[in-house]
């Protein structure tokens, strides 16, 4: 049986999305950690390291490091390769710029939803994520 | 702004920083004096069409406005093996900003150059080791600015009235005191990239202060501490009680409140720091640099002076990354000829961890720059060996590395 739970979340960058989650209890930095070209995760010290996550909803905690990240977000939309969303329960000016910037640009981006932490920590790699305009977000588990 | 009165380049670029500054924490924007771009290093096509799109709408810097190192020498990339289409966008990126009016600046030192900002001007920064050195050395305040925030600042004239920009978020709140350190060892160039990365290490994001160190350290070496704690961790900010200008006293740079936490930093941390910007093993040397952030005048001369009359093995490829500024002066001394002479390569504009110079099988790279240490390993796929900068001469002539202990060991 398929377990559903929906959490309210704040917009960031909104918009809807629906994809399988990718997820750690890990900040990421962009920059040196998430290749535009492919969609992969390269930092060799985070949990993710080798995982696709265009396409997929990325969970975790916030950013970290460089504030370039923003600037390697805005290639991976520009290329295609972005998130289809991203969760996140800490705000991050970084990962918030690199979504605005697509919206800007080239009127698209991953949404950007922040929640409560508790909520976060309930959302495994695997679960279809579903994320509607107001960021609300349908946990699906498989 | 917003409604397009300022052209459209203004307006695109006001829309961004009234969507951002809410999430800084600001419910109004205020004026600020200069800017320093970071976005001229390429990343890639989106990078250089936004900087071409707010060009071609006529967008004009509203404030001195320096530009940060570039992906390329804009003067011998030819000499450098540059591929030329990589080589051709750089150029457009770089030109699309000095279209706009920025300053053809291209160093990541910019405070030690004639845009320095002063004590207590309200700027738009980015570039992590300049943004520590405006803040903590200078006094200058400025949040972060990364790509692409730092060019919609610097067209609108305006920044987020949050963070660095105000009083309280200045204080330290971590005291970090040196214990039983030998008297020597801060007078040595090595002592100050150490006890930065030691610092970002542990305090990341909060403010600290250092206290207990009983010299004045020169430009140069804030320069490395400020480049080195901004590396290991997010620091933006930091005091040294007693040298930095926020930070007469210790109590001054706390603003008369408790510290929330104290950490005593002995020669064992201090020791740990330094072991952890040394990768490689062994004696092998393909690489040595020196120039992160960006090499002064001072640096170079004293680099002069120790090469003078020798030459670096053919083993080794020595770089000095610098600005233009700084390489034509040498030029016009004949201190350019002598670097030269020893086998270096003295580049202007960019640096190595920005353009690809280093050839990719290289495996060792011995620098006295904390910053070269840390990102080498992750952006050029080599080991580093951090060590002095006379170390770093003597091995670029023995062909493999030379490093003592010293007084490390005590």
């Amino acid at each position: 049986m398929a377990s559903v739970t929906v959490v309210p979340g704040q917009p960031v960058a909104s918009g809807s999305a629906t994809g399988e989650a990718l997820a750690a209890d890990a900040p990421l930095s962009f920059w040196g950690g998430f290749d535009p070209e492919t969609g992969v995760i390269i930092d060799r010290r985070h949990p993710l390291v080798g995982q696709l996550a265009s396409g997929r909803v990325l969970v975790i905690p916030s950013g970290r490091g460089s504030c370039s990240g923003s600037g390697v977000l805005l290639e991976s939309i520009h290329n295609g390769t972005a998130p289809a969303a991203i969760i996140t329960s800490h705000l991050d000016p970084v990962i918030s710029l690199g979504c605005i910037l697509g919206d800007e640009l080239y009127a698209t981006h991953p949404p950007l939803v922040v929640i409560a932490d508790q909520d976060r920590l309930g959302i495994e790699s695997g679960d279809m994520i579903e994320i509607d305009n107001r960021g609300m977000i349908t946990i699906t588990k498989r | 702004m917003l409604d397009g009165s300022q052209g459209p380049a203004v307006q695109l670029a006001m829309r961004i920083l009234a969507r951002m500054a809410p999430l800084y924490g600001a419910s109004s924007l205020l004026p600020v004096t200069r800017a320093h771009i970071d976005g001229v290093i390429l990343t890639g096509s989106a990078g250089l069409a936004f900087a071409e799109r707010l060009a071609d709408l006529g967008g004009q810097v509203a404030v001195p406005t320096s530009l940060n190192v570039m992906s390329m020498d804009r003067q011998r990339w030819r000499d450098l093996n540059l591929d030329a289409v990589y080589a051709e966008r750089a150029y457009r990126l770089g030109q699309a900003y000095l279209r706009m009016g920025a300053r053809a600046t291209f160093t990541c030192a910019p405070y030690q150059t004639e845009h320095a900002p002063v004590f207590g001007e309200q700027i738009a920064w980015s570039e992590s080791n300049a943004v520590a050195f405006a803040n903590s050395v200078i006094g200058a305040r400025t949040n972060r600015y990364g790509d692409y925030l730092d060019i919609c600042c610097a067209l609108t004239g305006r920044a987020p009235a949050a963070g660095f920009h105000l009083d309280e978020p200045r204080l330290a709140t971590v005291v970090v005191q040196l214990r039983s350190i030998p008297p020597e060892l801060p007078l040595r160039d090595d002592f100050y990239p150490v006890l930065g990365y030691l610092l970002g290490s542990i305090v990341s994001d909060e403010i600290a202060v250092v206290t207990g160190l009983e010299c004045q350290p020169t430009e140069d070496q804030l320069k490395a501490l400020a480049a080195a704690a901004a590396s290991s961790g997010e620091v933006a900010m930091f005091h040294i009680a007693g040298v930095t200008p926020e930070a007469q006293t210790l109590a001054r740079a706390l603003g008369n409140r408790p510290a929330r936490r104290a950490v005593t930093v002995s020669m064992v941390e201090l020791r740990q720091a330094r072991q952890a910007l040394t990768t490689a093993m062994g004696t092998r040397l393909d690489v040595v640099a020196f120039g992160s952030p960006h090499c002064s005048l001072s640096e170079c001369r004293t680099l002069a002076k120790l090469m003078s009359g020798c030459q670096a093995s053919s083993l080794v490829e020595v770089f000095i990354t610098t600005s233009r500024a700084v390489r034509d002066l040498l030029a016009r001394s004949g201190e350019l000829a002598v670097l030269e002479a020893f086998g270096a390569r003295v580049t202007a504009d960019t640096c190595i961890v920005v353009a690809p110079l280093v050839k990719p099988n290289a495996e060792v790279l011995m620098t006295n720059s904390a910053k070269y240490a840390h990102y080498g390993p992750g952006l050029l796929g080599v080991d580093s060996v951090f060590a002095t900068t006379e170390e770093c001469v003597a091995s670029a002539i023995a062909g493999h590395v030379v490093r003592a202990e010293g007084p490390w060991l005590a």
